[in-house]
């Protein structure tokens, strides 16, 4: 037998290596714009919701429809894979299913298991496409998928439908090879999906079946590599990202705004306080609020990445089920365009790049982040646990600290608690008179 | 214990040498809207009733600061806030309640990195609290009794905090039908006050969040909407006044719908507690 196959195998691994490492070098230096944030604390409540959010998918079920039909997906993504494992053994050594003696029926029972899950994910992928393009499920619809966010998701779903109509064509005339007694097949006993297909097989000779098969196996492996180079470019990027993502949540109670050390030492300056209790350290007295993607943490920007564009958050989001412009998704979406900007000009034309744009402003405006009501629906409705209103926070306090440029009426407020303590303009004497419609009258009136 | 109704401030407490269990937190909402008010009142009274011993900060309140934190305003928040702990540390207050769900946030979430640890808790959990212990007798056949209820959850208290049980147990307490609305507990809808909405008009938009929350709320066929936030009794007040529905349909905080229970009871012929 040449090695001509196995030196190709190698030569189309290698290149996909590459260019994988080069895409995973550019996404880590791109989260890594973000500024520096500790958020590895409590390990084991991490590892727990990692396991739980995206090993377990535990917030997709608040859907149950979509969820049942992504797991089906997802497992079928992480089993099928396994038998990647086999083909790249195959690939390297000129073997052909490797790991078949060694499995005897346990590995038709495992080809029959990945078979059901190829049909499953087949299935699930066209419940997508239908979803999507022609029941018009409207988070999957809105604005802000207009382009390239659309035609991104139909890609996956058509390429994730021929990968599972490869396997099965290469499955089933391999089988049908088997039968014939061509030599280096294996007659596995009964694979149920893929013998549905050999009729459609049956009709040609041994080498157009040998090639069928080859083609499909090279296809199916070009076509694997291919899609993990595609996902660096992709909101598919979910699949890896998610379990980073969820490892670094927000454990604290989603009120808590994050507290801004640099301004608490302002503060008790200006106040005459000698700072008692928790003494955050502070690093540097940069920009007030963020302004630009360099100004969020690198754990909002690995947010960004990791978001798959579902639209659970914008679905949620009062403000926008109600007209407004703001949506959470298009903030995440928003982000990752920006950074991703930001960090190709700066490998391109090194760290003094400057195009005279920001993420507020140029991507996000202020109509947007005014209309949130820090409800937290968005967080709660992310299956992955993104933050969407972190983001929006902090492109506040950039607008009301180094702009002033918060709306009229909350200037108002701002100037009504400085001179009264109350977002009201009422006197501070004021304040207790509601206590005397009661005070000092007997109980029992 | 005198029958007599008692609002002590600490600054009283404090001279007569006497440290009270709790401080209420009236919140500026409680201390001036007009409305709002018989709240900050209802929850006084129950507190007389059973005899509790509380005080209130009175002409030291002052805002948490918690609007001028979502509206970006960090140095006002923080001023706001340094100056509160301030207070709160040299009357050395353990425990506080608080009516105002963005109050109870902003205290208990936030004020610890400020050097402000108290025992912080929500006049749902806290009546919650004192039900359970068999302190809250509520009158046989109260006013409220077999009624249909709904209860906005308010997002400061639910999906910022998680606390959806304690108002629930407060309405099954008052022997009442909840009916939830589809939109309820973490998947409850805003009223749209949040985030410093309370304070401006919303952007331009189809429609008002408050109003899109009556009519979900309205819809139940409850002719009581309960609440447990300032602001929401606000925005559903107003929506159901937009409806035109005001005369059937009443929105009410949790601690209105208790006290009007508690009076209901003869408090001479219980005796004093």
């Amino acid at each position: 037998m040449s090695i001509l196959p196995q030196l190709l195998f190698i030569a189309v691994l290698s290149v996909a290596g590459v260019v994988l490492y080069k895409r995973v070098a550019f996404l880590r230096n791109t989260i890594l714009l973000g500024k520096d944030t500790f958020r590895s604390d409590a390990p084991a409540e991490r590892w727990k919701t990692m396991a739980l959010v995206a090993f377990g998918q535990q917030k997709m079920f608040k859907r149950i429809v979509p969820a049942f039909l992504h797991l089906l997906i997802y497992v079928g993504f992480i089993v099928i894979n396994i038998e990647v494992l086999e083909f790249i053994i195959d690939g390297l050594s000129g073997t052909h299913r490797i790991f078949a003696p060694f499995l005897g029926d346990g590995y038709t029972v495992a080809m029959n298991i990945f078979e059901w899950l190829a049909v499953a994910v087949l299935v699930s992928c066209i419940a997508f496409l239908i979803r999507r393009n022609i029941t018009h499920v409207p988070r999957l619809t809105m604005p802000e998928l207009k382009g390239w966010p659309a035609l991104d998701a139909n890609l996956i779903l058509w390429i994730e439908i021929v990968l599972m109509v490869a396997i099965l064509s290469m499955n089933a005339t391999d089988q049908l090879l088997a039968e014939r007694g061509v030599d280096g097949y294996l007659q596995l006993g009964g694979l149920v999906f893929s013998s549905m297909l050999s009729p459609l097989f049956d009709g040609f000779g041994d080498q157009t079946l040998v090639a069928i098969e080859r083609f499909a196996w090279w296809f199916h492996i070009i076509g694997i590599l291919g899609f993990a180079v595609y996902v660096t470019y992709s909101k598919h990027l979910h699949i890896f990202l998610a379990f980073p993502n969820t490892w670094y949540s927000n454990l604290k109670p989603k009120g808590e705004m994050q507290n801004m050390p640099e301004i608490t030492n302002e503060v008790n300056a200006m106040l005459g306080v000698t700072a008692s209790g928790t003494e955050e350290s502070v690093t540097e007295i940069g920009r007030f609020g963020a302004k630009e993607v360099t100004d969020l943490s690198w754990i909002n920007i690995l947010n960004a990445f990791s978001c798959t564009e579902c639209g659970r958050c914008t679905a949620e989001c009062p403000a926008n089920m109600t007209g407004k412009k703001l949506s959470p998704r298009k903030i995440m979406m928003d982000t990752r365009d920006r950074a991703e900007e930001l960090s190709k000009g700066i490998s391109a034309k090194g760290e003094s790049f400057e195009d005279g744009k920001s993420l507020l402003g140029d991507y996000i405006t202020k109509e947007e982040i005014n209309a949130c009501t820090s409800c937290n629906a968005c967080v709660e409705a992310c299956p992955v646990n993104i933050d969407p209103l972190d983001i929006i926070m902090q492109l506040r306090r950039y607008v009301a600290m180094e702009e002033s440029g918060a709306p009229q009426q909350w200037n108002i407020m701002f100037q009504n608690i400085e001179t009264s303590f109350s977002p009201w303009k009422f006197a501070t004497t004021d304040r207790f008179n509601w206590a005397n419609d009661l005070k000092g009258k007997p109980m029992n009136e | 214990m005198s029958n007599i109704y008692q609002i002590p401030t600490m600054a009283e407490k404090a001279a007569a040498g006497e440290q009270p269990e709790i401080l209420f937190w009236v919140g500026c909402a409680g201390s001036f809207d007009d409305r709002y008010r018989a709240v900050t009142l209802a929850f006084v009274k129950i507190l007389n009733k059973l005899n509790i011993a509380f005080a209130v900060l009175g002409e030291e309140e002052a805002c948490t600061g918690d609007p001028a934190r979502r509206a970006g305003n960090e140095f006002l928040f923080q001023m706001q806030a340094i100056s509160n702990i301030q207070v709160l540390n040299g009357y050395a207050i353990k425990k506080i309640v608080t009516a105002c769900p963005h109050c109870f946030n902003t205290l208990k979430n936030e004020y610890p990195a400020l050097g402000g640890n108290y025992e912080v808790v929500h006049h749902s959990q806290f009546l919650q609290q004192l039900i359970d212990a068999g302190k809250i007798i509520l009158k046989e056949g109260g006013a409220f009794k077999g009624k249909k209820i709904t209860f906005h959850d308010s997002c400061f208290l639910g999906r910022a905090n998680n606390v959806y049980e304690a108002p629930r147990k407060i309405i099954e307490a008052l022997d009442m039908e909840l009916v939830e609305m589809k939109r309820c507990r973490s998947k409850g809808l805003c009223c749209g006050a949040g985030g410093a909405q309370m304070f401006k008009e919303p952007e331009p938009g189809k429609k008002d969040i408050n109003i899109e929350r009556t009519e979900e709320a309205l819809a139940t066929g409850a002719k009581t909407i309960a609440v447990g936030c300032p602001f929401c009794l606000t925005m559903l007040s107003d929506g159901v006044k937009n409806k035109e529905k005001e005369h059937e349909v009443t929105v009410l905080d949790l601690a209105e719908l208790l006290a009007a229970d508690l009076e209901a009871d003869d408090y001479t012929e219980r005796g004093t507690p």
